[in-house]
């Protein structure tokens, strides 16, 4: 019978590989045959390490298993999908997973992310076969007509950028991969990369036969080594069997395919930051334009997308343009993987159509803070988005609607606080993190976001506080517009939504009784 | 690169003045030969280095810039930019903390506080023993489990200051 342990890192940071070690030893120490597999994570993750047993074709989930259980669960039977105090059901039943749309994250979890045959079992590479009898312009078409937008964070229409790069001449194109995910709160790259490698390269195939472009890089961040051997060994899997190369499957066009590795810069995730420090330079944002579709890698023209754009492009040249419109709302088209992570219960990824209210999912999805105590701040979209007070839970999961409140979706990060933040504290960290991570190319962003630190220590510390306010929000306008990208330009999103929505924190009295209460 | 010449080669007379030692200074002559036709190959280069040697010395810039025809100033300005190279030998083990806000929301101020205090180091540096090297890190992708650190490329989720204690003991019993 076949026992599936995930690979995945974060599964691994709780233990998964000492889980899968006990395992293996109990089972023959009790001379029980088993087929061990190495699956990707299901994105349940406060139930990692978990484990899966396979019974007559049914998966039955057991988590969180520690080594200490794993006799226990011999004894109870699990290899039979018995009964244990761990025992989660059948996996595909568990409410989490049942009630999520999971088009992109299809194969996460169900599949053995080293084994191409896996991949092809289940639906891999139809896409790109289905785009081989396409011309670029028709392969364009679709993408576009399937409302893709960049899942990076920007939202930029997928089929323009494409569009754009098909329609400028030139001997070489390239393809990118935005791999630097650095949003905290953000995971879903890491865990499309490490348990379903193969999408995303079919993805950036595809980008390439639709654009001209016969070189592709995966930029990917050094803080995710995991991905990177799970990269590394698909691509060599994808070379050996014809879908990379100089003649891919036989249809006569050539795609090559590399890693290259960041170096711990956040600024990296901005397009033409990245496109410099591929070139082997310091990661420093481009003025634009010239746009990357236009003049991009090595002056060329790059499409650049983020890995879960790339990776949803496979199911819409197989399932058709229609059928990913056909989930979402408004102009956000399609399902966006969301990623639950912070003081959150339940944390984990829920792939989910556009459309859904971030209450639900906190609470349903999430079960509410892990601490027990009230949720007080959410930020949503990483560093750079804003923190939502409890009043505005009820916005939909929907780009247009987070813009509306000064706030955006991003790249899908959630991160919750209970009642025992201090606000202030994260008003002062975001500008902290501005000059940390500042490229230093233009004068708002380098030396804005060091005076905005020591103003909100001003303001903090009660010195003349309504003047300090002042200037801090001057100093905002000046960031919002007047920096070159989106680092600059969206710090005062987290900064001003602190001071808007919860400004008894920056007010001294108030400080010394720790935690505020909501 | 383009049809154009993609580099124009000035040759340097003098070799640069080096106190690296034999061994360092061949692992960053090899990993430039192998790596310095890559487009862009500055960065591999550095990754290659930092793999072999556990950091990139100083003495290695004007080495690489000399094989790459760069200035000095050009490969330093790479070198400084990114915060994953260091130029400081560090210990047998590097520990990665995570100060970003996924963990902060669920402990991460104390567990630096607790970290800094147990190593007796503050971020950047390395413990007296040689063991272990501290460094902050913003966001390692593991923001369900927080909060997160990575002891060289292990990574470890829910990490309180008693499994802290442990990890550490563990790696110095290793090294």
């Amino acid at each position: 019978m076949k026992i599936f342990v995930s690979c995945d890192a974060a599964a691994l940071s709780v233990g998964a590989n000492e889980t899968a070690a006990a395992i293996s030893a109990e089972a023959a120490r009790r001379g029980v045959i088993i087929e061990l597999e190495r699956n990707g994570s299901r994105g349940l993750l406060w139930l990692e390490p978990l484990v899966e047993v396979e019974v007559a074709g049914t998966r039955f989930a057991y988590g969180p298993v520690q080594p200490e259980n794993v006799g226990g669960l011999f004894e109870a039977g699990f290899t039979e999908g018995r009964q244990h105090p761990l025992s989660q059901g059948v996996t595909a039943e568990i409410p989490y997973l049942k009630r999520q749309q999971r088009l992109t994250f299809a194969r996460v979890g169900i599949t053995d992310p080293r084994k191409l045959s896996d991949y092809l079992e289940h639906d891999g590479y139809r896409g790109l076969k289905g785009a081989l009898n396409l011309t670029p312009a028709e392969i364009v078409a679709r993408v576009t007509a399937s409302g893709l937008r960049g899942r990076g964070g920007a939202a930029f229409p997928a089929g323009i950028k494409w569009k754009t790069v098909l329609g400028t001449e030139a001997a070489q194109k390239y393809v990118v991969c935005n791999a630097d995910e650095g949003d905290s709160g953000t995971f879903s790259d890491r865990m499309l990369m490490e348990g379903d490698p193969f999408v995303l390269i079919e993805g950036m195939t595809i980008a390439g036969l639709a654009t001209g472009a016969s070189r592709g890089y995966i930029y990917l961040r050094w803080e995710y080594p995991q991905a990177k051997v799970a990269l590394e060994a698909a691509i060599s899997a994808a070379y050996q069997a014809n879908y990379l190369g100089e003649n891919i499957l036989g249809g006569g066009k050539r795609f090559d395919l590399e890693v290259r590795m960041g170096a711990g810069a956040y600024i990296c995730g901005e397009e033409t930051s990245l496109l410099e420090s591929l070139e082997g330079k310091r990661g420093q944002v481009r003025f634009k334009p010239p746009l990357p579709a236009i003049e991009g890698l090595f002056g060329k023209p790059t499409v650049i997308n983020n890995v879960i754009t790339f990776a949803s492009v496979p199911i819409i040249l197989d399932r058709g343009a229609e059928f990913y419109q056909n989930f979402g709302m408004g102009r956000s088209r399609g399902t966006l993987p969301m990623q639950l992570a912070g003081n959150i219960k339940h944390g984990g990824l829920v792939e989910i159509a556009f459309g859904m209210t971030l209450r639900e999912l906190l609470y349903e999805y999430g079960g509410g803070s892990l601490s027990g105590r009230p949720l007080r701040a959410v930020q949503v979209g990483g560093p750079l988005g804003a923190y939502l007070p409890e009043s505005q839970f009820d916005t939909p999961l929907d780009y247009e609607a987070f813009t509306a409140i000064k706030g955006m979706l991003g790249h899908g990060g959630i991160v919750a606080f209970d009642d025992s933040v201090d606000m202030a504290a994260q008003a002062r960290y975001a500008m902290e993190f501005c000059a940390i991570e500042s490229c230093g190319k233009c004068t708002p962003c380098r030396i804005g976001s060091t005076r905005g630190v020591e103003v909100i220590d001003r303001l903090i510390a009660g010195e003349n506080p309504t003047k300090q306010e002042t200037i801090l929000r001057d100093l905002c306008e000046t960031l919002t517009y007047g920096s070159l990208c989106a680092l600059g330009g969206l710090t005062p999103y987290p900064v001003l939504s602190a001071l808007n929505h919860f400004a008894e924190d920056f007010v001294k009295p108030m400080r010394a009784n720790t935690p505020v209460p909501s | 690169m383009s049809s154009k010449s993609p580099r124009r080669i000035i040759p340097i007379k003098p070799e640069p003045a080096s106190s690296l030692s034999a061994a360092d200074q061949s692992a960053v002559l090899e990993a430039c030969r192998r790596l310095k036709e890559l487009p862009g190959a500055l960065l591999p280069i550095l990754h290659a280095v930092q793999e072999a040697l556990g950091f990139v010395p100083k003495d290695s810039i004007p080495v690489i810039a000399k094989q790459l025809n760069l200035s000095v100033a050009d490969v330093h300005g790479v070198v400084s930019f990114y915060h994953y190279f260091r130029q400081e030998r560090p210990g047998r083990h590097v520990v990665h903390l995570c100060r970003a806000e996924a963990c902060q929301a669920l402990g991460a101020h104390a567990l630096e506080a607790h970290a800094k205090e147990y190593l007796k180091i503050d971020f950047h540096g390395t413990t007296a023993d040689g063991a272990i090297s501290l460094e902050p890190v913003y966001c390692l992708g593991n923001c369900a489990l927080g909060p997160s650190l990575m002891i060289d490329e292990d990574l470890k989720g829910r990490v309180t200051p008693q499994r802290f204690d442990a990890l550490m003991n563990q790696v110095r019993v290793r090294s």
